[in-house]
Protein backbone atom coordinates (compact mmCIF):
# COMPACT_ATOMS: atom_id res chain seq x y z
CA UNK A 1 0.00 0.00 0.00
CA UNK A 2 1.31 3.35 -1.06
CA UNK A 3 0.85 6.62 0.74
CA UNK A 4 -1.38 8.80 -1.81
CA UNK A 5 0.46 11.81 -1.40
CA UNK A 6 3.97 11.13 -2.21
CA UNK A 7 4.00 7.32 -3.07
CA UNK A 8 6.25 6.15 -0.28
CA UNK A 9 5.27 3.07 1.88
CA UNK A 10 1.98 3.65 3.56
CA UNK A 11 1.95 3.22 7.45
CA UNK A 12 -2.37 3.30 7.78
CA UNK A 13 -5.02 3.35 5.28
CA UNK A 14 -8.37 5.21 5.61
CA UNK A 15 -11.06 3.24 4.08
CA UNK A 16 -13.26 5.94 4.99
CA UNK A 17 -11.42 8.72 3.10
CA UNK A 18 -10.50 5.70 0.49
CA UNK A 19 -7.21 6.78 0.90
CA UNK A 20 -3.42 5.85 2.77
CA UNK A 21 -0.50 7.90 4.14
CA UNK A 22 3.05 7.73 5.35
CA UNK A 23 4.10 8.50 7.94
CA UNK A 24 4.79 12.92 7.23
CA UNK A 25 1.35 12.65 5.20
CA UNK A 26 -0.26 10.86 7.95
CA UNK A 27 0.88 13.36 10.48
CA UNK A 28 0.02 16.35 8.06
CA UNK A 29 -3.51 14.88 7.80
CA UNK A 30 -4.11 14.64 11.49
CA UNK A 31 -3.33 18.18 12.34
CA UNK A 32 -5.23 19.42 9.61
CA UNK A 33 -8.07 17.47 11.48
CA UNK A 34 -7.67 19.08 14.39
CA UNK A 35 -7.10 22.84 12.85
CA UNK A 36 -10.58 22.21 11.05
CA UNK A 37 -12.15 20.96 14.42
CA UNK A 38 -11.02 24.39 16.08
CA UNK A 39 -11.37 26.92 13.44
CA UNK A 40 -14.53 25.62 12.17
CA UNK A 41 -16.30 25.32 15.58
CA UNK A 42 -14.54 28.37 17.05
CA UNK A 43 -13.42 26.60 20.22
CA UNK A 44 -10.41 28.88 20.96
CA UNK A 45 -7.87 31.12 19.94
CA UNK A 46 -4.09 31.28 19.96
CA UNK A 47 -4.44 33.88 23.00
CA UNK A 48 -6.61 31.91 25.16
CA UNK A 49 -5.27 29.37 27.86
CA UNK A 50 -6.85 25.67 27.34
CA UNK A 51 -7.13 22.95 30.25
CA UNK A 52 -6.32 19.67 28.76
CA UNK A 53 -8.19 16.78 30.57
CA UNK A 54 -5.49 14.31 30.80
CA UNK A 55 -6.09 10.77 31.87
CA UNK A 56 -2.91 8.95 30.45
CA UNK A 57 -4.29 7.15 27.71
CA UNK A 58 -3.98 7.66 24.06
CA UNK A 59 -6.45 9.99 23.59
CA UNK A 60 -5.96 12.91 26.16
CA UNK A 61 -2.18 12.60 25.77
CA UNK A 62 -2.50 12.82 21.82
CA UNK A 63 -4.60 16.22 22.12
CA UNK A 64 -2.17 17.34 24.50
CA UNK A 65 0.66 16.91 22.29
CA UNK A 66 -0.83 18.29 19.16
CA UNK A 67 -2.28 21.48 20.93
CA UNK A 68 1.13 21.80 21.95
CA UNK A 69 3.02 21.28 18.78
CA UNK A 70 -0.07 23.56 17.41
CA UNK A 71 1.40 26.34 19.69
CA UNK A 72 -1.34 26.88 22.16
CA UNK A 73 -0.94 27.70 25.56
CA UNK A 74 -2.57 24.21 27.10
CA UNK A 75 -1.76 23.09 30.76
CA UNK A 76 -2.81 19.55 31.95
CA UNK A 77 -5.19 18.24 34.10
CA UNK A 78 -4.96 14.38 35.39
CA UNK A 79 -6.99 13.66 38.38
CA UNK A 80 -6.04 10.79 40.21
CA UNK A 81 -9.14 8.72 40.48
CA UNK A 82 -8.08 6.00 43.14
CA UNK A 83 -7.88 3.23 41.06
CA UNK A 84 -5.32 1.28 42.57
CA UNK A 85 -2.25 0.19 40.45
CA UNK A 86 -4.10 1.81 37.46
CA UNK A 87 -4.03 5.17 38.47
CA UNK A 88 -0.65 4.93 39.82
CA UNK A 89 0.15 3.38 36.46
CA UNK A 90 -1.60 5.95 34.34
CA UNK A 91 -0.40 9.15 36.71
CA UNK A 92 3.28 8.21 36.13
CA UNK A 93 2.56 8.41 32.08
CA UNK A 94 1.22 11.59 32.53
CA UNK A 95 4.01 13.01 34.87
CA UNK A 96 6.63 11.42 32.34
CA UNK A 97 4.94 12.85 29.54
CA UNK A 98 4.49 16.41 31.05
CA UNK A 99 7.97 16.09 32.14
CA UNK A 100 9.33 15.62 28.51
CA UNK A 101 8.00 18.50 26.79
CA UNK A 102 8.28 21.01 30.15
CA UNK A 103 4.24 21.02 30.18
CA UNK A 104 2.20 22.64 33.41
CA UNK A 105 0.44 20.01 34.90
CA UNK A 106 -2.08 20.16 37.94
CA UNK A 107 -3.03 16.87 39.94
CA UNK A 108 -6.22 16.27 41.86
CA UNK A 109 -6.51 13.17 43.63
CA UNK A 110 -10.11 12.06 44.56
CA UNK A 111 -8.98 9.96 47.62
CA UNK A 112 -7.08 13.30 48.92
CA UNK A 113 -10.29 15.32 48.23
CA UNK A 114 -12.99 12.36 49.71
CA UNK A 115 -11.27 9.70 51.92
CA UNK A 116 -12.19 7.27 49.59
CA UNK A 117 -11.50 6.38 45.42
CA UNK A 118 -14.00 6.43 42.90
CA UNK A 119 -14.94 2.53 43.31
CA UNK A 120 -16.10 3.01 46.71
CA UNK A 121 -17.53 6.66 46.13
CA UNK A 122 -19.30 4.86 43.53
CA UNK A 123 -20.63 1.71 45.63
CA UNK A 124 -21.58 4.01 48.57
CA UNK A 125 -23.65 6.19 45.91
CA UNK A 126 -25.25 3.21 44.10
CA UNK A 127 -24.21 4.35 40.77
CA UNK A 128 -22.22 2.84 38.32
CA UNK A 129 -18.83 3.29 38.59
CA UNK A 130 -18.68 4.93 34.78
CA UNK A 131 -21.49 7.70 35.91
CA UNK A 132 -19.94 8.28 39.31
CA UNK A 133 -16.36 8.96 37.72
CA UNK A 134 -17.62 10.98 34.98
CA UNK A 135 -19.81 12.98 37.21
CA UNK A 136 -16.49 13.50 39.65
CA UNK A 137 -14.06 14.04 36.58
CA UNK A 138 -16.61 16.91 34.94
CA UNK A 139 -17.14 18.72 38.37
CA UNK A 140 -13.66 18.72 39.20
CA UNK A 141 -13.02 20.23 35.90
CA UNK A 142 -14.78 22.93 35.56
CA UNK A 143 -13.95 23.73 39.35
CA UNK A 144 -10.24 23.67 38.29
CA UNK A 145 -10.99 25.44 35.13
CA UNK A 146 -12.53 28.61 37.17
CA UNK A 147 -9.41 28.48 40.30
CA UNK A 148 -7.00 28.42 37.40
CA UNK A 149 -8.51 31.20 35.15
CA UNK A 150 -8.67 28.81 32.05
CA UNK A 151 -10.57 30.35 29.17
CA UNK A 152 -12.03 26.51 28.05
CA UNK A 153 -11.45 22.91 29.19
CA UNK A 154 -10.24 20.51 26.25
CA UNK A 155 -11.29 16.88 25.85
CA UNK A 156 -9.54 14.25 23.83
CA UNK A 157 -12.95 12.45 23.06
CA UNK A 158 -12.89 11.57 19.01
CA UNK A 159 -15.09 10.51 16.89
CA UNK A 160 -16.00 7.10 17.83
CA UNK A 161 -16.91 8.36 21.47
CA UNK A 162 -18.93 11.09 20.21
CA UNK A 163 -21.17 8.15 17.79
CA UNK A 164 -21.53 5.94 20.17
CA UNK A 165 -22.51 8.44 22.96
CA UNK A 166 -24.91 9.36 19.96
CA UNK A 167 -25.86 5.69 19.14
CA UNK A 168 -26.63 4.94 22.86
CA UNK A 169 -29.04 8.38 23.07
CA UNK A 170 -31.14 8.03 20.06
CA UNK A 171 -31.90 4.05 20.59
CA UNK A 172 -33.00 5.14 24.49
CA UNK A 173 -34.68 8.73 22.42
CA UNK A 174 -32.87 11.05 25.00
CA UNK A 175 -33.89 14.43 23.99
CA UNK A 176 -32.12 16.52 26.33
CA UNK A 177 -28.75 15.03 25.87
CA UNK A 178 -29.38 14.74 22.01
CA UNK A 179 -30.51 18.47 22.03
CA UNK A 180 -27.01 18.92 23.58
CA UNK A 181 -24.29 16.46 22.10
CA UNK A 182 -21.51 18.93 20.17
CA UNK A 183 -17.79 19.35 19.93
CA UNK A 184 -18.52 22.80 21.83
CA UNK A 185 -20.40 23.42 24.63
CA UNK A 186 -20.60 26.94 25.57
CA UNK A 187 -20.09 28.82 28.93
CA UNK A 188 -23.89 29.24 29.21
CA UNK A 189 -23.08 30.93 33.30
CA UNK A 190 -19.89 32.36 34.38
CA UNK A 191 -18.89 29.95 36.76
CA UNK A 192 -19.44 26.76 33.63
CA UNK A 193 -16.43 26.94 31.59
CA UNK A 194 -16.26 26.33 27.98
CA UNK A 195 -15.51 22.72 26.74
CA UNK A 196 -14.36 21.28 23.55
CA UNK A 197 -13.56 18.61 21.77
CA UNK A 198 -11.17 19.11 19.15
CA UNK A 199 -10.56 15.15 17.94
CA UNK A 200 -14.02 14.41 17.29
CA UNK A 201 -13.29 14.23 13.75
CA UNK A 202 -10.79 11.54 14.12
CA UNK A 203 -11.16 7.64 14.80
CA UNK A 204 -10.00 6.40 17.88
CA UNK A 205 -7.66 3.57 15.56
CA UNK A 206 -6.42 7.01 14.00
CA UNK A 207 -5.29 8.56 17.55
CA UNK A 208 -3.95 5.04 18.45
CA UNK A 209 -1.45 5.51 15.40
CA UNK A 210 -0.74 8.80 15.47
CA UNK A 211 0.40 7.84 19.14
CA UNK A 212 2.65 5.14 18.51
CA UNK A 213 4.27 6.75 15.36
CA UNK A 214 4.81 9.99 17.77
CA UNK A 215 6.07 7.55 20.43
CA UNK A 216 3.94 8.84 22.83
CA UNK A 217 3.44 5.85 25.82
CA UNK A 218 0.11 6.29 27.00
CA UNK A 219 -1.50 3.40 29.06
CA UNK A 220 -2.87 0.71 26.56
CA UNK A 221 -4.75 -1.24 29.41
CA UNK A 222 -8.44 -0.18 29.78
CA UNK A 223 -9.31 0.80 33.05
CA UNK A 224 -10.65 -1.29 34.96
CA UNK A 225 -14.01 0.23 35.65
CA UNK A 226 -14.98 0.39 32.27
CA UNK A 227 -15.47 -3.83 31.61
CA UNK A 228 -18.78 -4.51 30.07
CA UNK A 229 -19.43 -1.05 29.62
CA UNK A 230 -22.37 0.01 27.13
CA UNK A 231 -20.20 2.14 25.42
CA UNK A 232 -17.57 -0.42 24.24
CA UNK A 233 -20.35 -2.84 23.17
CA UNK A 234 -21.71 0.14 20.78
CA UNK A 235 -18.28 0.29 19.41
CA UNK A 236 -17.58 -3.04 18.43
CA UNK A 237 -20.93 -2.67 16.83
CA UNK A 238 -20.64 0.73 14.96
CA UNK A 239 -17.10 -0.89 13.95
CA UNK A 240 -18.93 -4.04 12.58
CA UNK A 241 -21.15 -1.59 10.21
CA UNK A 242 -18.47 0.75 9.70
CA UNK A 243 -16.39 -2.03 8.24
CA UNK A 244 -19.09 -3.21 6.14
CA UNK A 245 -19.50 0.62 5.12
CA UNK A 246 -16.60 2.30 5.14
CA UNK A 247 -17.78 6.04 6.37
CA UNK A 248 -20.53 4.79 8.34
CA UNK A 249 -19.62 6.78 11.49
CA UNK A 250 -18.75 9.98 9.99
CA UNK A 251 -21.69 10.08 8.34
CA UNK A 252 -24.19 9.31 10.97
CA UNK A 253 -21.96 11.82 13.33
CA UNK A 254 -21.73 15.19 11.31
CA UNK A 255 -25.02 14.39 9.51
CA UNK A 256 -26.54 14.74 13.00
CA UNK A 257 -24.76 17.86 13.94
CA UNK A 258 -25.57 19.45 10.82
CA UNK A 259 -29.56 18.20 10.60
CA UNK A 260 -30.63 16.52 13.41
CA UNK A 261 -29.44 18.72 16.49
CA UNK A 262 -30.88 21.90 15.98
CA UNK A 263 -33.90 20.23 15.58
CA UNK A 264 -33.89 18.69 19.45
CA UNK A 265 -32.82 21.95 20.63
CA UNK A 266 -35.49 23.55 19.16
CA UNK A 267 -38.02 21.09 20.60
CA UNK A 268 -36.24 20.95 24.17
CA UNK A 269 -36.31 24.58 24.32
CA UNK A 270 -40.12 24.28 23.47
CA UNK A 271 -41.01 21.83 25.23
CA UNK A 272 -38.75 21.07 28.29
CA UNK A 273 -37.10 24.38 29.17
CA UNK A 274 -33.99 24.30 31.26
CA UNK A 275 -33.62 26.57 34.29
CA UNK A 276 -30.15 26.97 35.66
CA UNK A 277 -29.53 27.95 39.24
CA UNK A 278 -26.54 27.83 41.68
CA UNK A 279 -26.09 24.73 43.37
CA UNK A 280 -27.33 25.50 47.02
CA UNK A 281 -24.24 23.97 48.46
CA UNK A 282 -21.39 24.05 45.93
CA UNK A 283 -22.42 27.05 43.84
CA UNK A 284 -22.02 25.49 40.28
CA UNK A 285 -25.01 25.33 38.11
CA UNK A 286 -27.36 22.56 38.44
CA UNK A 287 -30.89 22.48 37.03
CA UNK A 288 -31.96 21.45 41.07
CA UNK A 289 -31.31 22.94 43.82
CA UNK A 290 -28.96 20.60 44.89
CA UNK A 291 -26.16 19.60 42.09
CA UNK A 292 -25.78 15.82 40.84
CA UNK A 293 -22.18 15.76 42.37
CA UNK A 294 -22.98 16.89 45.95
CA UNK A 295 -26.38 14.58 46.06
CA UNK A 296 -24.00 12.02 45.18
CA UNK A 297 -21.67 12.66 47.56
CA UNK A 298 -24.47 13.02 50.06
CA UNK A 299 -25.29 9.89 49.47
CA UNK A 300 -21.47 8.51 49.92
CA UNK A 301 -21.95 10.08 53.11
CA UNK A 302 -18.90 12.42 52.25
CA UNK A 303 -20.99 15.10 52.69
CA UNK A 304 -23.86 15.51 55.39
CA UNK A 305 -27.20 15.37 54.67
CA UNK A 306 -27.50 11.78 52.69
CA UNK A 307 -30.57 10.47 51.83
CA UNK B 1 5.17 -15.86 13.89
CA UNK B 2 3.88 -14.93 17.46
CA UNK B 3 0.97 -12.35 17.93
CA UNK B 4 -0.04 -10.65 21.00
CA UNK B 5 -3.10 -9.28 21.91
CA UNK B 6 -2.16 -7.62 24.82
CA UNK B 7 -5.71 -6.18 26.21
CA UNK B 8 -8.38 -7.02 27.63
CA UNK B 9 -7.28 -9.81 28.46
CA UNK B 10 -3.17 -10.91 27.06
CA UNK B 11 -3.54 -13.49 24.53
CA UNK B 12 -0.41 -15.16 22.47
CA UNK B 13 -1.09 -16.16 19.17
CA UNK B 14 1.05 -18.73 17.18
CA UNK B 15 0.24 -18.48 13.37
CA UNK B 16 1.62 -19.51 10.11
CA UNK B 17 3.52 -17.19 8.18
CA UNK B 18 3.58 -15.48 5.41
CA UNK B 19 0.52 -13.90 5.95
CA UNK B 20 -1.19 -10.69 5.32
CA UNK B 21 -1.93 -8.60 8.40
CA UNK B 22 -6.16 -8.48 7.18
CA UNK B 23 -5.87 -12.12 7.36
CA UNK B 24 -4.65 -12.90 10.41
CA UNK B 25 -6.96 -10.39 12.21
CA UNK B 26 -9.75 -12.60 10.29
CA UNK B 27 -8.40 -15.64 12.01
CA UNK B 28 -8.04 -14.13 15.57
CA UNK B 29 -10.95 -12.68 14.89
CA UNK B 30 -10.70 -9.01 15.01
CA UNK B 31 -11.89 -6.41 12.71
CA UNK B 32 -9.04 -4.04 11.47
CA UNK B 33 -10.98 -0.94 12.23
CA UNK B 34 -10.88 -1.85 15.84
CA UNK B 35 -6.90 -2.27 16.30
CA UNK B 36 -3.60 -1.00 15.44
CA UNK B 37 -1.09 -3.86 13.93
CA UNK B 38 2.16 -2.96 15.53
CA UNK B 39 5.62 -4.15 14.88
CA UNK B 40 8.33 -2.55 16.97
CA UNK B 41 7.86 1.00 16.69
CA UNK B 42 6.01 0.63 12.95
CA UNK B 43 2.60 0.19 12.17
CA UNK B 44 1.22 -2.37 9.28
CA UNK B 45 -1.29 -2.13 7.35
CA UNK B 46 -3.88 -4.66 6.03
CA UNK B 47 -2.14 -5.68 3.09
CA UNK B 48 1.12 -5.81 4.48
CA UNK B 49 2.32 -9.83 4.34
CA UNK B 50 4.20 -10.47 7.86
CA UNK B 51 7.19 -13.20 7.43
CA UNK B 52 7.03 -16.06 9.55
CA UNK B 53 9.54 -15.55 11.99
CA UNK B 54 8.22 -11.55 12.70
CA UNK B 55 6.66 -10.70 16.04
CA UNK B 56 3.76 -8.77 16.04
CA UNK B 57 1.60 -6.92 18.46
CA UNK B 58 -2.62 -6.71 17.26
CA UNK B 59 -3.11 -3.64 19.65
CA UNK B 60 -6.84 -2.79 20.23
CA UNK B 61 -7.72 0.77 19.76
CA UNK B 62 -11.22 0.71 21.66
CA UNK B 63 -11.67 2.23 24.88
CA UNK B 64 -14.73 3.00 26.68
CA UNK B 65 -16.41 4.24 30.02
Amino acid sequence: MKCRKCGEPAVISLRRHNTAFCKEHFFGYFENQVKKAIHEQQMFGSQDRVLVAVSGGKDSLVLWDVLLRLGYQAHGLYIDLGIGEYSQRSREKVVQFAEERRATLRIVSVEEEYGLGTEELARRARRPPCSACGLNKRYIFNREAQNGGYDVIATGHNLDDEVATLFGNVLNWNGGYLARQSPVLPATRSNLARKVKPLYRLTEREIASYAVLKGIDYIVEECPMARGAKSIAYKHLLNQLEEASPGTKARFLFGFLEKGRPAFQEYQAEHDPVEVQPCSICGQPTTAGVCSHCRMLQRAAVLPGSD
Amino acid sequence: MKVTVPTPERKVYAIKGPKAVSEILKQIGLPCESVIVICGSELLTPDYVVPDDAEIQVRPAISGG
